[in-house]
């Protein structure tokens, strides 16, 4: 006789965590099942925190959760080979608690995550690889893990499997993901001293500093790059879409863009002898609104990145993740107490939830995004160029009348682009946005 | 491309444990790969260099240093060639940071 749970939850991410604690703190008996050696060791992410998501769940998380540095700067900077352009924008707003985001070690951070999830009273299990669901009929019934005698069996399966999307793919409930869908984004760890953070950066104590960029560290492909500043390191990342990288006639490998982005003239000297201890690759689903997969049937439902809950446009993830996974948990507590099953219409109260929140507002905002985005690589390459050599232009003093540096900016924008590619351009990124 | 970059130099940063004699990516057919794939994008997207072209027109794959992103096996879609799954439990890479 095998054992039977409410809910059994798969990966031990953010939106897993959220979802095995939700369940088990309202009394569902819970098995969360999660590959890694501990719960973090297979998770990757740039990393920041947004608090929101996580006061949901976890009000005081601030009194034990493992926080880096609060957010006081953000940067955004546009590259060229030899320059960037930037808004910087610092507040003194950030720097009153409660803070509203964090920079955060994943390995760590999901370590703790998971304390409290089984603080809650679920079931964690590690080092255990779900291969695939069990079906009765079209009804998910429960998993089979790489253990021996390893089929587990509950009400409702909670897929937080990841972007990967192992599972639902095995089932059929989906295909197999688009390489337009999701960007391929590697990343460093570069320890350095505290101190030498906080000079670098203009920050003290616990405050911190991002920078998102994108143009020429791309190498002319659709994508960003970022760098996050720890306690006591920095994190930096360059990503692109994955049919970018396939099509990309220089046959540009990560790690080479990567280390392009570290010899930049303006990045080189903020990581300088950084002393790298870790080199990670991911997988982000940036298909937002269209890229969605339908996410829940008879018994089942998915959360996180294995549904493609990311806004790529404003950099968030886990706070997605986190929101839907408290949101199919509180389903799942809900159809439990209605008594009526857990098929697919005892389920429907997911869907619904997650479009009454800003997780499906958001990716309905920009839903046209990756597709403008996609099919004009002028933003991510003709423009970066020209908006930092029009700055250089005006603002090198070499005798010449700034009138003239006007004109030759001006005639700089129309040879790259006509009068009507560049009309047409604002009206593409106004309509993606507004 | 004229920057070289030693991705063996960062991997071996990382922490692995790896599940000797069970390769948790395999390639279908080999074949294909020679015959009928022109781009071999396998071998330049990976970000941990798991696949090499070599000289005689053949791509090899050693899992060893694999981050489990996946990307390999979405770019092969035309081909399929790729047989993926992740390792099993507590082998692969073991992200210190993530």
């Amino acid at each position: 006789m095998s054992e039977k749970f409410d809910v059994i939850v798969v990966g031990a991410g953010p939106s897993g965590n959220a979802a095995a604690y939700t369940a088990a703190k309202a009394g569902l008996s819970v098995l969360q099942i999660e590959r890694g050696e501990y719960p973090g060791s297979k998770n990757v992410q740039g990393a920041i925190l947004y608090a929101n998501a996580l006061e949901q769940i976890i009000p005081d998380f601030r009194d034990d959760a493992p926080l880096e540095r609060h957010i006081i700067e953000q940067r955004m900077w546009v590259l060229d080979d030899e320059s960037f352009v930037g808004t910087h924008f610092r507040s003194d707003d950030y720097n009153k608690p409660p803070y509203n985001r964090y920079t955060i070690i994943r390995a760590q951070f999901d370590k703790w995550f998971s304390s409290k999830v089984k603080e809650a009273g679920a079931l964690v299990i590690c080092e255990t690889t779900v291969e695939c669901l069990l079906m009765d009929g079209d009804q998910v019934v429960g998993v089979r893990c790489d253990r021996q005698g390893g089929e587990v069996f509950a009400d409702v399966v909670i897929l937080a499997d990841g972007v990967n999307s192992t599972l639902a793919r095995k089932a059929g409930f989906h295909g197999e993901i688009q390489a337009g869908n999701v960007a391929l984004a590697v990343k460093e760890i570069l320890f350095m001293p505290q101190e030498t953070i906080e000079a670098r950066f203009n920050v003290k104590d616990e405050e911190g500093v991002v920078i998102e960029m994108f143009g020429k560290i791309t190498d002319g492909l659709m994508g960003t790059g970022f760098l996050y500043t720890n306690k006591d390191s920095i994190t930096l990342g360059v990503g692109c879409m994955l049919s970018d990288f396939k099509a990309n006639p220089n046959r540009s490998s990560p790690y080479t863009m990567l280390e392009k982005m570290k010899a930049h003239p303006s990045i080189a000297p903020m990581i300088a002898g950084g002393e790298m201890k870790e080199y990670c690759a991911h997988l982000i689903p940036e298909g937002g609104f269209h890229a969605v997969p339908k996410v829940f049937g008879n018994g089942w439902m998915i959360v996180g990145d294995s549904g493609g809950f990311v806004n790529a446009v404003h950099r968030e993830g886990s706070n997605l993740a986190m929101t839907t996974g408290r949101l199919a948990a509180e389903t799942a507590i809900a159809a439990k107490a209605a008594g009526k099953g857990f098929k697919a219409k005892q389920l429907a109260g997911y869907k619904s939830a997650l479009d009454e929140s800003f997780v499906m507002k958001d990716l309905h905002k920009y839903r046209d995004m990756p597709s403008v985005f996609h099919d004009n690589s002028q933003f991510f390459t003709t423009y970066p160029e020209l908006v930092n050599r029009a700055a250089r232009t005006m603002l090198t003093v070499d005798g010449i009348d700034k009138k003239t540096k006007e004109k030759e900016i001006f005639s700089s924008f129309r040879k790259s682009r006509s009068l009507a590619g560049l009309a047409g351009d604002a009206f593409k990124l106004w309509r993606a946005f507004r | 491309m004229s920057t070289v970059v030693n991705v063996e130099e960062k991997l071996f940063q990382n922490r692995y444990k790896v599940d000797h004699g069970r390769p948790h990516i395999k390639i279908r057919q080999p074949d294909l790969c020679r015959n009928e794939c022109k781009s071999q994008s396998c071998t330049y997207v990976c970000p941990a260099a798991c696949y090499k072209a070599e000289g005689n027109g053949a791509v090899t794959l050693i899992t060893d240093g694999c981050l489990e992103c996946g990307s390999c096996r979405i770019i092969c879609t035309e081909l399929s060639n790729v047989e993926w799954e992740y390792p099993r439990g507590g082998h692969g890479i073991l992200f210190k940071f993530g």
